[in-house]
């Protein structure tokens, strides 16, 4: 599913873009505990999370994430902004809850292979 | 020594824990100018991360030498930490002695160890209480 896709899944903002909205992802993590995102790796993945903080972006580019997703309305900072923008990493923000979020995903085809 | 052995040293300060993985990245990057396989750099970076945030929230920081060679890539974390009191009790996926604090950040679940081991190819730690811990993690090249 591309980036762009989700955003009009989940309704989500687009804070930054990272490699463009047509990069692909071909999985998806709903997570908030970040030792459990970096125990599972999976190519071309998707982040969606309600912790808000530079560590997100960290584990998302340790695991070669392609886009994170902020859940339940959550504004990340320019801190958070600027380095999902050097690393690369598509930052999106929804209003929807982290079950609602996935369940939406899952329903439009995204499923882990 | 071979001539193709790059050694490379990074301090990690735990004054700021926003800071902490900077180290990995710096990592990261570098192994992926030297065309090492995506899949042997992922592993490294997220053993390094686990250790370096381990460092900056139980140990105030320290150091880590990491020498690449076309064998392996080796990573020694050192610190003068309070040490682990029982190695194998700290090496349980969800022991963690860490602090309320540090568990809404989304780490001390007890998983950083474990996470380490599992994507290292050799892990020693030698630790000793009050003085400090030292883990040695070794990941095969092109294996």
């Amino acid at each position: 599913m591309k980036i762009e896709c989700v955003s009009k899944v989940l309704n989500a903002k687009v804070l930054c873009e990272g490699k463009g909205l047509d990069t692909e992802v071909l999985s998806a993590c709903g997570c908030d505990l970040m030792s459990d995102v970096l125990a599972f790796v999976k190519n071309q993945a998707m982040l969606l999370t309600g912790l808000v903080n530079l560590q997100v972006v960290r584990t998302a580019e340790m695991m070669d994430m392609k886009a994170i997703v902020f859940v339940r309305g959550k504004m990340p900072g320019n801190d958070i902004i600027e380095l999902a923008k050097d690393m690369k990493i598509a930052v999106l923000s929804t209003d929807l809850p982290l079950y609602m979020a996935c369940g939406k995903l899952y329903d439009a085809g995204l499923h882990n292979d | 020594m071979a001539d193709n052995n790059i050694s490379v040293r990074f301090d990690v300060d735990a004054s700021d824990f926003s800071a902490a993985g900077e180290a990995s990245t710096k990592l990261k990057k570098m192994l992926r100018q030297l065309s090492v396989d995506p899949e042997i750099i992922r592993k490294v970076a997220v053993a390094m991360y686990e250790g370096e945030i381990n460092m900056v929230i139980h140990a105030n920081g320290g150091h880590i030498d990491v020498e690449i060679t076309p064998e392996y890539i080796k990573m020694v974390l050192a610190d003068n930490g309070p040490g682990i009191a029982d190695v194998s009790l700290a090496m349980q996926e969800g022991y963690s002695t860490a602090a309320d604090s540090v568990r809404e950040l989304g780490f001390g679940a007890g998983m950083g160890l474990p996470n380490m081991k599992k994507y290292t190819d050799e892990m020693h730690i030698t630790t000793e209480l009050g003085k400090g811990t030292t883990i040695e993690m070794l990941v095969k090249n092109n294996a």
